[in-house]
């Protein structure tokens, strides 16, 4: 039984087995971590309009508009098994029409190996802050987090939400809705 | 030489008697079904109805890429909240999409309709259509709203195939293999099968 096909046959089995039992290893290694950090949030000038948002319908939706500062120091949790962070800010708040509406106004990938030291200021948002009716006008309550979805190299997908958040309240009345 | 040598496998089979032939053949069927049933066992455990996906597009890299293998999970009391990755169906898509949510309202629920969820729950499996989410892929350039079914905004709880939990990257490279070379596929099918029922332990 020592064919050429048998001996390549034990090695690419042996190779798998010591390939799975490292991933597994990996996993395992990295299982407990928290990822938490804390984070810095600020934001400046926020206004709200009321206009249609023709991509879902021809009813006027409140818009927000803001700008962010952002400090934050993710440094502490990239280790082997994380190869990239999904940073995303989410403005949380409360209206009428829904109890929970959670917005992404911004996003951003840190592969490991990039700068994980965050210091933004006067950013503008990536997405639209539209809200499902009319709920931005005068709302007491606008929260802001940043939270991340670690992606490992192999193993579980936590979502964890940096310590720290900011809190903000729309005006009272509809800014122009001349750009 | 090199040819008497490669009947050498042939021998094997010539040498079975029939009840040994008959062996093999119940021990293909044995791996066929424990692996059918370890399949159904997890749809049962991860209330997912597919638990284990291949990715098959580009859409989120480079989080995942094509021919990595992700565990789903879809636990109903589990809310739907902004960031996570979902696995969605779209109405006249077969392939289901492996997106992240970016956008979640959830309706208030007034009195009477909690009165009335109550009543309903107690005679039925409500269908939750309060939550309403829409998607976009970490490496497309717009949300889902392109992707979904005609005059459709949002995605609801119904819609929802599986949760992303855990990941293992590379793994399922074959399945894209396989989907792309169809010959490919019935090649390792058969091999696979002839091997099982010549081979004696």
């Amino acid at each position: 039984m020592n064919t050429f096909l048998s001996r390549a046959n034990t090695i690419f089995a042996f190779t798998l087995s010591v390939m799975a039992v490292l991933t597994f290893g990996c996993f395992a290694s990295t299982f407990l971590n928290d990822n938490l950090a804390h984070v810095n949030i600020k934001t400046a000038k926020p206004i709200v309009k009321n206009m249609p948002d023709y991509s879902v319908s021809r009813e006027k939706n409140d818009l927000g508009f803001i700008t962010f500062d952002l400090r934050a120091d993710l440094n502490p949790i990239f280790n082997w098994n994380v190869k990239q962070l999904f940073l995303y800010l989410t403005a949380e708040y409360v209206t009428g029409k829904n109890v929970i509406n959670q917005v992404v106004l911004w996003d951003q990938i840190i592969k490991r190996g990039d700068n994980s030291i965050l210091d933004y200021h006067g950013m503008n948002p990536k997405y639209y802050f539209w809200d499902d009716g009319n709920g931005l006008r005068a709302n007491k309550n606008v929260t802001l987090t940043l939270s991340w979805n670690v992606i490992p190299n192999a193993g579980t997908l936590p979502k964890v939400m940096g310590s720290g958040s900011h809190s903000f309240a729309f005006p009272e009345s509809y800014a122009s809705n001349h750009f | 030489m090199g040819f008497i040598d490669n009947l050498d496998f042939l021998d094997d089979v010539r040498r079975m008697n029939k009840r040994q032939l008959y062996y093999q053949v119940l021990n293909f069927g044995m791996i066929v079904s424990s692996a059918l049933m370890i399949w159904k066992g997890l749809m049962v455990v991860t209330g997912s109805e597919s638990p284990i996906v291949v990715v098959l597009s580009g859409s989120m890299e480079p989080a995942f890429f094509r021919g990595d293998l992700l565990f789903l999970t879809n636990y109903k009391e589990e809310p739907i909240r902004v960031g996570e990755i979902v696995v969605f169906k779209v109405e006249g898509r077969e392939i289901p999409i492996v997106h992240r949510v970016l956008k979640v309202h959830e309706k208030s629920v007034c009195f009477a309709f909690i009165l009335l969820f109550i009543l309903g729950s107690l005679l039925l499996l409500r269908e939750d259509g309060s939550v309403k989410f829409l998607t976009k892929g970490d490496n497309n350039q717009v949300d889902d709203r392109g992707l979904y079914a005609a005059g459709q905004h949002w995605l609801q709880k119904k819609d929802v195939v599986g949760r992303a939990r855990g990941y293992v990257p590379y793994v399922g490279t074959v399945t894209i293999l396989m989907n792309d070379y169809p010959k490919f596929k019935y090649l390792i099918l058969a091999s696979l099968g002839i091997f099982v029922l010549i081979h004696r332990e």
